[in-house]
């Protein structure tokens, strides 16, 4: 699969926070219609690299090319219209509604001399529709649950019509119900839309359970890239993560899921119980 | 599907817009109810019908120099100073995300205020002169708490606790100066200081048209961009705006405005912090809202000075209403959210 097409690359890249250099020389292909998902321990250069592939952080050093053109080469709008990316933490304005929350998804279809068109308006409800926040539409964002809140900022995003959306921890607040609906919903934009997804993972398991295609970070290099079916193994777990564990088949979908390996005080609790 | 639903199929956007549209001209209609009652009334009552006569040129020669050489220059300096306020205060409420926010967060309003006053307690300047000492005093703090707040970067916060330290500083220079200056001085500057429409004539309007010529379309160009921002700088960039540039050209044209209406009318407080936040209640619209801002800075201007003008045995400076007006809804407004908070 990684020898497939694929429209957003990086080669050679390097990307720095100040003088700290976290990905150096890196080359990643983001094989196209995979559900790719980037994992890794705290602070392996995850997130800076999702932040390198999209335009918030310049490559101190090689590239990223979307369709064979340098990012930094496109305009800004023409490149939104490519490229979605929802941040980690984004900030809804004060007592906005979640239809003009998702509406703002439009700028980088909009002129300056032209107002709101009926594209506009059709592609708002059919994003709302989507992620089943057109229930919604009216109520203030900030009185929404977390996980009604991250489902219309991904509506946010699908307004802006990009075949390639890119995702920073998008389940990173949520309990485990609202993070496994958050994941279901990208699952489904993948498969029946066949957008190109690229997430950031916390979880080794909602990884495995849900990405086509994993890349293991671990120091700002790739230890290990493909299909988790194939890839996700104890070794691999406890060389990126340092975590003793075994790998399971996962009764519910027959992928790979990571048990850690009991320590001590657990299993000794579990001998007093 | 619900109701909800089915009334967003119907266009909510649209619903939302000509809510903003139908505020913008009731709130134009009451600007203009104003100054025709503005016109008419005063020392000397004149009749409506005399209005129009001397609007359009047909009047006596009395009834002309009341209203068209008296009144007409105040009243209309008063709608442009109020509506140049009105979009400033919106402009910085969205780039520091803070409804408090107006051109005084940058430290403008002190920065003119101690350009005026080194030009009238030590230039002994006319008009003139303290209009412009106030512009570049205003433009130059702009500028070092721009600067000194950017960091790869200006952040709205970093911008206001900036500000805030730069205009301490810049009180202190106003006061010490006060203390300096022989008595006629220390006088005429107390009244800049507070703001009036005394002076206004055909000059100060018409400085007033053409800074609104510039920066309104400016603005509303700028204004997509600007709602973008408020969501973050990565989400902004990940839209296609770059945040730099779209802060710097906000900012550029939220001073410009402040910057007229001041040299205009010396620094008339909290028009530019209430007028935003008055339209948007009204509107209930998300964003900036150029236009609504603009109109409502006019009205509570002109209602100002005429509440200032007449309902008082002696004349209040219009800086002294708005100061009292605005200071009470500043203080409703705090409260309220600390309650919504607590």
């Amino acid at each position: 699969m990684a020898n497939g097409n694929a429209r957003l690359r990086a080669d050679g890249l390097s990307l720095r926070y100040e003088r700290r250099l976290v990905v150096d020389g890196l080359d990643v292909r983001i094989p196209d219609r995979s559900f790719t998902a980037i994992v890794g321990p705290n602070a392996c250069g995850k997130s800076t690299l999702l932040r390198g592939l999209s335009r918030l952080l310049r490559p101190a050093g090689g590239s990223v090319l979307l369709d064979g053109q340098h990012l930094g080469a496109l305009p800004a709008k023409a490149l939104a219209r490519r490229l979605g990316l929802l941040p980690q933490s984004p900030t809804a304005p004060d007592a906005i509604t979640v239809a003009d929350l998702v509406a703002r998804g439009r700028y980088p279809h909009q002129r300056l001399l032209r107002g709101w068109s009926t594209e506009d308006e059709r592609v708002v409800a059919e994003a709302m529709a989507a992620t089943g926040v057109a229930e919604l539409a009216q109520r203030p964002v900030d009185e929404l649950s977390g996980g009604q809140r991250q489902r219309a900022w991904i509506a946010m995003v699908l307004a802006q019509q990009t075949e390639i959306l890119l995702l920073d921890e998008p389940t990173t607040f949520l309990d485990i119900a609202h993070a496994i609906d958050v994941l279901d919903l990208c699952a489904e934009l993948h498969e029946r839309e066949g957008r190109t997804l690229v997430a950031v993972l916390h979880d080794i398991n909602h990884a495995a359970r849900y990405a086509t295609h994993l890349i293991a970070l671990q120091d700002g290099r790739i230890v290990a890239e493909g299909d988790p079916a194939e890839i996700l193994t104890a070794e691999l777990v406890e060389e990126v993560f340092g975590l003793p564990c075994r790998v399971i088949e996962d009764p519910e979908t027959g992928l790979p899921m990571v048990v850690p390996t009991a320590r001590r005080s657990a299993r000794r609790r579990e001998r007093i119980a | 599907m619900s109701a909800q639903a089915l009334g967003w199929r119907g266009g909510v956007r649209s619903r939302v817009a000509r809510r903003s549209l139908v505020v913008c001209v009731v709130l134009a209609a009451l600007v203009l109810g104003v100054l025709v009652l503005t016109l008419s009334t005063g020392d000397f009552v004149v009749p409506l019908p005399d209005v129009a006569a001397a609007l359009t040129g047909g009047g006596s020669r009395a009834m002309n120099f009341i209203v068209v050489s008296l009144r007409l220059p105040r009243a209309l300096t008063a709608i442009g100073a109020g509506a140049a306020l009105g979009v400033s205060g919106t402009i910085f409420q969205s780039i520091t995300r803070n409804p408090l926010g107006s051109p005084d967060v940058i430290g403008f309003t002190e920065g003119a205020s101690a350009g005026a006053v080194i030009a009238l307690t030590i230039g002994h300047a006319g008009a003139a002169g303290t209009a412009i000492a106030a512009v570049v005093g205003g433009f130059g703090t702009a500028v070092v708490v721009y600067l000194l707040a950017f960091r790869g970067g200006v952040q709205g916060y970093r911008l206001v606790l900036v500000g805030v330290g730069v205009s301490a500083t810049l009180l202190a220079v106003v006061r010490f100066l006060l203390t300096r200056a022989d008595l006629d001085d220390a006088f005429s500057t107390t009244i800049w200081l507070l703001g009036s429409l005394n002076g206004a004539g055909f000059a100060q309007a018409a400085a007033l048209g053409v800074a609104l010529a510039i920066a309104l379309p400016a603005g509303f160009a700028a204004a997509r961009r600007i709602n973008v921002l408020e969501m973050g700088d990565d989400a902004a960039t990940a839209l296609g705006v770059r945040p730099e540039r779209a802060r710097l050209l906000a900012v550029g044209v939220a001073v410009l405005l402040a910057a007229v209406a001041t040299a205009c009318t010396g620094p008339v407080a909290f028009v530019a912090l209430a007028a935003p936040q008055l339209a948007r209640r009204l509107t209930r619209a998300s964003g900036i809202g150029v236009a609504p801002a603009a109109v409502m800075g006019a009205l509570v201007l002109l209602v100002s000075d005429y509440v200032g003008q007449h309902l008082f045995s002696a004349e209040l400076p219009v800086g002294a209403c708005t100061g009292v007006v605005g200071g009470l809804y500043l203080a409703w407004l705090l409260a309220r959210q600390w309650k919504r908070s607590g």
